[in-house]
């Protein structure tokens, strides 16, 4: 099958999902991250790749860091960044997302970065452009957020190089994160022998063990000797519904804490794709901890996003 | 066409380059081949010289044509540029564009002092109005050759010369 991400020769045209991206293309935007993490630390951290290039970046759903650190990528390559928060604007007025991106085609523009609500929203964009634009999805309702995942893997293989002799802990709202597939994929095909997941029932996918997991519903169990602990974040509106308790409840059995901490190797590293709920998910000894690599996790995103847009700028199908 | 045995050209490079060493000097090869004759010629020069290395990828001008090298490295340039004597250091000097794309990105870093260019060998063919104050061999290729440096396991150099696709 024709893999809508790569051009008939096998290069990035498109990153819509980790799924089904080859190792040697993972293994390259991890290796170009890390030739542009030191571009960030010269006294002029921008390079001329994407000069004369201009990059929009269409929310259709807010998210203030993601397209914050899609725009500082974008920027540090010499790219001239559109900003678009489509949902208090045109879409208001009943233009299609279609119709949308052939103006700002008519404009002249090379890239899309696309956040959207709806799972596919991404590919179906991708499928419309014309052969010299990009499109990167910056996470489509459950489906996938490549860039999130690609960059916590990235953090993941500076914090712990050997990564076939890693245990993974994701533990949390699977059900509903995009970033979890997304790193669920990038982790096994780069050879991570063993990822668990740790969550209660009603936040598992069904047949979530089809992905190449290990299934806890203690997390007292599942952290035991794991090397690097991914939090996700709980979404509030999941409270609601009859999927849990109470906030409270929560934490008590899927927040981690110093405690649930020490189960894990001593050395092990502590992850959250944020915004973070402290006190739900994650208690804030822990996050503000010294294991704790939340920050250097955003740090390296923007590395991870100038790897991808100067990958896919140079691959034309 | 008979190549110059590439130990003895590098011996050249190496005899050139001593007098152009000052204490403010920074010797910046690029990779991959200048590198190797970065690292070669460091401990032969008498006195702690500055290292850096550059990877050129984010700076050359056929991006567009070519699009990203799959494989690129790191530069790292780990002192202060500012006020330095930096001399370049690249094995085969060929149309000058990689030479262009490495001052750009050099400066970047910061305003060094001067920069010069020391090569092993010139090929000719140049492009650009670069010219290298150092050449150990001069070598002139037609367009359709490609002289490449080769380092084997032990660290020794030769010279390996194909038709250019």
């Amino acid at each position: 099958m024709l893999n809508p991400q790569l051009t008939p020769d096998g290069k990035l045209r498109h990153l819509l999902s980790t799924e089904g991206l080859p190792r040697a293309i993972l293994n390259q935007i991890l290796d170009t991250a890390e030739s542009f993490v030191g571009v960030a630390e010269r006294e002029v951290k921008k390079v001329p790749l994407l000069r004369g290039k201009t990059v929009c970046n269409i929310f259709f759903e807010n998210s203030t860091r993601t397209r914050t650190t899609f725009e500082i990528a974008a920027k540090r390559l010499s790219a001239d960044v559109i900003n678009l928060n489509v949902n208090t604007s045109s879409q208001s007025k009943g233009e299609t997302i279609l119709d949308t991106i052939d103006n700002l085609t008519a404009m002249h523009a090379d890239m899309f970065v696309i956040r959207h609500a709806q799972s596919g929203a991404a590919h179906l964009i991708a499928q419309h452009v014309a052969p010299h634009i990009h499109v990167i999805n910056a996470g489509d309702g459950r489906h996938a957020h490549p860039t999130q995942g690609l960059l916590d893997v990235f953090t993941i293989r500076r914090y712990k190089p050997d990564m076939h002799n890693l245990r993974v802990a994701l533990v949390g709202d699977v059900l509903h994160s995009r970033v979890a597939r997304s790193e669920i994929h990038a982790l096994t095909t780069l050879g991570v022998p063993e990822v668990r997941v740790i969550a209660p029932k009603t936040l598992l996918p069904q047949h979530v063990e089809k992905l190449g997991v290990q299934v806890y519903h203690d997390m007292r169990e599942g952290l035991k000797d794991v090397d690097v602990i991914m939090m996700l974040r709980l979404q509030n509106e999941r409270m609601s519904g009859a999927l849990l308790p109470s906030a409270q409840e929560y934490f008590k059995c899927y927040g981690l804490t110093p405690e649930k901490l020490a189960l894990a190797k001593p050395d092990a590293i502590v992850m959250h794709p944020g915004p973070m709920n402290r006190g739900v998910e994650i208690d804030s000894a822990v996050a503000d901890g010294k294991q704790s690599v939340i920050l250097p996790q955003v740090t390296y995103g923007i590395a991870v996003r100038m790897a991808v847009m100067s990958m896919l700028a140079g691959n034309s199908a | 066409m008979i190549l110059p045995d590439a130990e003895a050209t590098f011996e050249v490079l190496l005899q050139k380059l001593k007098p152009l060493i000052t204490d403010n000097t920074a010797l910046v090869g690029i990779h991959s081949g200048g590198v190797w004759l970065v690292d070669r010629l460091l401990p032969l020069l008498g006195r702690p010289v500055a290292r850096g290395s550059l990877d050129i990828s984010f700076y050359r001008d056929d991006f567009d044509q070519r699009g990203l090298r799959a494989e690129n490295k790191p530069s790292q340039i780990p002192f202060d540029v500012q006020d330095q004597h930096i001399i370049l250091v690249d094995d085969v000097f060929h149309t000058g564009r990689t030479i262009r794309a490495a001052m750009n990105e050099l400066f970047d870093y910061g305003r060094p002092a001067s920069i010069s260019l020391a090569v092993l060998v010139d090929r000719g063919g140049r492009e650009l109005p670069i010219v290298p104050q150092i050449a150990a061999a001069t070598i002139p290729l037609p367009v359709s050759q490609n002289l490449q440096l080769l380092q084997s396991e032990d660290g020794r150099f030769h010279f390996e010369l194909k038709d250019s696709l």
